[in-house]
């Protein structure tokens, strides 16, 4: 009941934020700080638990800290199941810290309509939460949903110059293929009840009557342009630039940082397990979409002068990390995207809270009017110097570790493919290098009084810090949490069987 | 003493993490004691574990894992360390000499503002540095290999407001990079074959899984070779070096001469057993090694910066150390590696107290006469040298003669890297001494301040003792490595390679301060001229580079700016407009246009219909 506790105070939460609004505009962060908290004191302990709750699964069972199932549309079989296993309660950790960094990060940049923003950061929140643990298809389509409008609130109201159009597209892009995947939903409950005369779309059952090839290979694309496009995977990356660029600091946090792990979430929980067959059949198709990202996110990101553009672009590469990984069916690669789920998710969060709050003192994201920042703020240039090194890959951080165990096991696959997409490598480091460059090297003529990034700033990025070190000095916190939850997920898809991570 | 090890690189560690998280606010007195005391420390360690080490009487490889880091389906790494007489020699030469250097630099530094975040970076170079000869597995290794990386990138562009310092920065990290990036895949490819990552089990499973000369192993050895390369500044990807000399002298003395630079020849070194395996690619890296030595000294001769010309010996000298890995002369590699470290730091902190002197002066034709002004650099300068050129009885003589001797003895293509090595080692003995000449002989051309204080001289004067007699350590690979069959002494093979060096020095005498003869005839020609300006600009190479990698990368990503992907929806979405304003005309709000469009419709309705009907 936990989770489902935490949704409902966040939807609470966000209403009594948007209402304090009426009686100071600094009440309602407070109101989403608190919630935050409280939220945050309910999810972490779980991490603790043993998974203890077992449902058989394709005949071998699978483990899980909570599991609640009630009715909700009996009629068609739709209920509210909700469960949290390790990768679930993994995301959603992740969910609630990059919730309290865009808090955080936003804390002084929003100055209208206060209570609305925190109303829609909760709801995006609960929303993400829904994604993250639902466990009936209709349920979980409901929730795709719910994430997207408030944060298409977000976009459009708080927003850059360009945000209504950026909004528009987000919307769009993620609508359509929200529709591809509605039509895949509701394909595999109808075949599932003309099969056993009973209609749901409870997660479990479906697992269990798996569609014949030819059918499935088709509804699987829904769910797989659906997920990719959230990725966001070549070629349906063009919302993200926008979107992170027009985005309001703390919404290109929630976005880079959690929004798009829910497309590889969907993959992995979703996509693979529902069609094992088709998508082995895609999957040397999907690593190639992986390793294409991964190059194309990278050279767009070097020609970028934008500086959120750029490091939206680096998402797009960063990302096709995860998916040559998962479709490389191999235990090493699976647990190394995981891996880089989590790392990216706090690097980019750190980087576009970074270019939000220069965007917030110099009143542009223009690298060329940037450079010498060091001088300005050698705190900042300091732990901006850190995260762009975490996320071109520097082994003892979260974000190597990542990709290359993606690239060590995408190898054993698929050697020329895995090849192409290590020159991501070579191709991270240019970029990432000029925008370190561009932005806080060099010297500037003009004489500037910018203030250092202080205590508010520095109690969001330092937890990120400790969290990316923590990930790549003792990654086998992430491995063990999350072993059981994949070798389930991928028993019938991973290449030479799951081996496990010695837990 | 073993279980003290993990101190080794974790005391340079802490200091780093004291520098950055005070964010330069502690005096200079306390940055300088943390700097160097955390590697004196550390010094102090490897000299009580080599101590205990060698008072074994068969000395065994210590073995010592800190804990387990990765453990994921068949990959199980830890963080362990493994340490043998090689180990500790590299460790013995990045603490020794890394002591004497950070000692000379709490002088040299001491006017920057930014004195304490080079100290915190110089620190987080040793600790990394320290961790790659440490490791006993690629992965740990590469940890070490990525971090020296980035503390070069870092001390290159110490200087990060001239934007300069910055391209050579980055040039230094993206082009080593690309050879990461091969040794990267090398690793896949060992990993998958032989299901490990520690060197030792690698070297055992390998002998097992793979007969001598076998493909799979000669590719991934290849592949470990261009990390090597790319680190070690050889052929193809060494364009790198001389542009990291705008990092300030110390570092260059550090980590671009003594340290860093022979990772490439320590990690063939290391995995000895699985080239040994795939003979070809032990010929290829000897071919790099004699290419890259011949093309760095023709540089090395043509240039006029005094630390360039550093640089491209450094680059020649590192092309010994592969030729004699080619030829399977492991410790007289490591032997040159160690040696190399003495007089190669020498000469760097000697240019160091130069420049110091002469306001950042770096052109050696705007020096001259400084033998008097400046004596601890003149005879650093001159020790140096001698060890560099070879000369007898220096620490650079016993190394070279071993490596050229080992090429010698190899026979085959032996012969070919023995002529390399012989006609490097009369370049590097003139463009050596021609530095020597033209700097501290003639007449004074800007007058020097002062010499620099004791801290600074001291540093040169232990070194100039092991660059002299460096030679006469022994050192302790013999277990490492294969027993190799005495090297036979007889024939004139090494009065010859004895007395070019000498021959070098003689013509280096005569034309740049004798004058006895002019090169002008030379020079002046015009195939002369173009041939210098050739090997002035490192045959070339960057410009080959830029026009064949980096113009056309940077072309296409601007071109591509815009993302032509998002042009295509765009025009989707233009497409749509299109028709809607289109469809929007036919809301004419006439009640006549209705009718009739109805009517119209109506008639051709059943026109069809009855079309149908009939035929």
């Amino acid at each position: 009941m936990t989770v489902i506790a935490c949704m409902v105070i966040l939807f609470i939460g966000g209403v009594i934020a948007w209402l304090a609004q009426a009686w100071n505009k600094d009440w309602p962060k407070w109101v989403s700080l608190f919630t935050c908290a409280i939220v945050a004191a309910l999810i972490f302990p779980l991490f603790f638990e043993i998974p203890s709750i077992i449902v058989p699964v394709l005949g071998t069972p699978s483990y899980w800290i909570e599991l609640v199932d009630i009715d909700w549309i009996p009629r068609f079989g739709i209920g509210i199941t909700i469960g949290l296993d390790g990768l679930s309660l993994l995301m959603v950790m992740l969910t609630i810290f990059l919730g309290f960094v865009a808090l955080i990060s936003s804390w002084t940049e929003i100055k209208e309509r206060s209570g609305f923003f925190q109303f829609n950061l909760l709801w995006t929140l609960a929303g993400v939460i829904g994604v993250f643990t639902s466990l009936d298809l209709f349920l979980f389509f409901f929730f795709w949903e719910v994430m997207l409008i408030p944060m298409y609130f977000l976009i459009a109201i708080w927003g850059h110059e360009n945000r209504a159009y950026a909004a528009m597209k987000f919307f769009l892009f993620t609508q359509v293929s929200g529709l591809l995947m509605l039509i895949s939903i509701l394909t595999l409950a109808l075949y599932g009840a003309n099969q056993t005369g009973e209609l749901t779309f409870n997660y479990f059952e479906l697992l269990d009557h798996q569609l014949p090839p030819d059918i499935g290979y088709y509804v699987m694309l829904g769910f797989f342009i659906a997920f990719i496009v959230k990725l966001p995977a070549f070629p349906f990356h063009p919302w993200l630039p926008d979107a992170h660029t027009q985005a309001p600091t703390a919404a290109s946090v929630l976005l880079a940082g959690i929004l798009l792990k829910t497309g590889a979430y969907g993959l992995i929980r979703f996509t693979i397990p529902l069609f094992p067959t088709a998508s082995q059949q895609i999957a040397e198709i999907a690593m190639f979409i992986g390793a294409i990202s991964i190059i194309y996110g990278a050279v767009l990101a070097f020609a970028q002068t934008d500086f959120k553009r750029l490091v939206a672009y680096s998402s797009v590469s960063h990302m096709g990390f995860v998916l040559l990984g998962l479709y490389a069916f191999n235990e090493i690669a699976i647990q190394g995207a995981v891996m880089q789920m989590v790392a990216h998710g706090f690097s980019t969060a750190a980087l576009f809270m970074i270019a939000g709050a220069i965007q917030h003192r110099l009143h542009t994201r223009d690298m060329r009017k940037m450079g010498g920042l060091w001088h300005d703020m050698p705190r900042m240039g300091a732990i901006a110097l850190f995260f762009i090194v975490a996320s071109l890959g520097m082994p003892g951080l979260g974000n190597f570790v990542g990709e290359f165990l993606v690239l060590m096991g995408a190898f054993q696959t698929d050697m020329l493919v895995t090849s192409i997409a290590a020159l991501g490598l070579i191709t991270g480091a240019v970029y990432s290098l000029i925008a370190m460059q561009k932005v806080f090297q060099g010297s500037s003529e003009e004489k500037r009084n910018l203030i250092d990034i202080g205590g508010r700033e520095l109690w969001a990025l330092i937890p990120l810090i400790i969290g990316l070190i923590w990930l790549g000095v003792y990654p086998q916190t992430i491995f063990d949490r999350v072993d059981p939850v994949l070798s389930s997920l991928f028993q019938h898809t991973v290449n030479g069987g799951w081996i496990g991570s010695g837990l | 003493m073993t279980e003290l090890v993990y101190l080794i690189p974790l005391m340079p560690l802490i200091s780093f993490l004291v520098l950055v998280v005070s964010l330069g606010k502690l005096p200079k007195y306390l940055v300088a004691m943390l700097g160097v005391g955390s590697i004196a420390i550390s010094a102090f360690i490897v000299a009580l574990l080599a101590f205990e080490y060698f008072s074994q009487i068969n000395p065994e490889p210590y073995i010592v894992t800190i804990y387990t880091w990765m453990q994921v389906g068949s990959l199980k790494t830890d963080v362990g360390f493994y340490i043998d007489g090689l180990t500790l020699t590299m460790m013995f030469v990045i603490t020794g000499v890394g002591l004497l250097i950070h000692i000379y630099s709490s002088l040299f530094m001491a006017e920057d503002e930014d004195y304490s975040r080079f100290f915190s970076y110089m620190n987080l170079f040793v600790s990394a540095m320290l961790i790659l000869v440490l490791a006993d597995n690629l992965l740990l290794l590469f940890v070490g290999w990525e971090g020296v990386g980035l503390c070069s990138y870092l001390l290159v562009g110490f200087w990060h407001k001239d934007e300069a310092n910055g391209a050579a920065a980055r040039k230094a990290f993206i082009v080593t990079r690309i050879g990461d990036t091969a040794m990267a895949l090398g690793m896949f490819l060992l990993f998958m074959h032989l299901g490990t990552l520690n060197m030792q089990a690698m070297a055992q499973v390998a002998s097992q899984h793979w007969s001598v000369g076998d493909i799979t192993l000669t590719i991934a050895c290849l592949l470990l070779v261009g990390g090597a390369v790319g680190k070690s500044a050889q052929l193809p990807l060494q364009t790198w070096l001389p542009d990291a000399m705008a990092g300030p002298t110390p570092v260059s003395a550090l980590i671009h001469a003594a340290t860093m630079v022979t990772a490439g020849v320590y990690l063939i070194a290391r995995n000895h057993e699985l080239f040994l395996l795939a003979p070809t690619a032990l010929v290829v890296v000897g071919i790099i090694g004699s290419l890259t030595l011949l093309i760095a000294a023709f540089a090395a001769i043509t240039q006029t910066d005094i630390k360039r010309i550093l640089a491209y010996s450094t680059i020649s000298q590192i092309g010994y150390m592969f030729l004699a890995l080619g030829v399977g002369a492991w410790s007289a590699s490591i032997c040159h590696l160690m040696t190399h470290a003495f007089f190669k730091a020498l000469l760097f902190l000697a240019a160091g107290a130069v420049v110091y002197s002469l306001h950042h002066e770096h052109n050696i034709f705007r020096m001259g006469g400084l033998r008097k002004k400046l004596p601890v650099a003149f005879w650093s300068f001159m020790i140096g040298s001698a060890a560099l050129a070879a000369l007898p009885f220096t620490s650079g003589f016993y190394s070279k003669d071993l490596i050229l001797l080992a090429a010698a003895h190899h026979g085959g293509i032996g012969t070919w890297f023995l002529a390399a090595g012989l006609v490097g080692a009369l370049l590097t003995a003139v463009y050596s001494f021609r530095l020597v000449f033209i700097v501290f002989f003639g007449e004074v051309k800007t007058e020097p301040d002062a010499p620099a204080g004791w801290l600074m001289a001291m540093p040169l004067i232990i070194l100039c003792g092991l660059a002299l007699l460096g030679g006469l350590i022994i050192v302790p690979v013999e277990d490492v490595f294969p027993k190799v069959a005495e090297v036979d002494h007889g024939g004139p093979m090494p009065y010859v390679i004895a007395a070019i060096p000498i021959i070098g020095v003689l013509i280096a005498y005569l034309i740049f301060l004798k004058q006895a003869f002019s090169f002008t005839f030379f020079s002046e020609s015009a195939i002369g001229k173009q041939l210098i300006r050739f090997w002035y600009s490192h045959w070339a190479m960057d410009w080959l580079y830029d026009h064949l990698f980096v113009r056309p990368y940077s072309s296409i990503a601007n071109y591509n700016k815009k993302d032509f992907i998002d042009s295509i929806y765009n025009f989707l979405a233009d497409t749509i407009w299109v028709l809607h304003d289109y469809a929007t005309t036919l809301q004419t709000g006439q009640l006549r246009t209705y009718l009739l469009v109805m009517v119209g419709g109506l008639v051709l309705l059943i026109a069809v219909f009855l079309g149908a009907l009939l035929s």
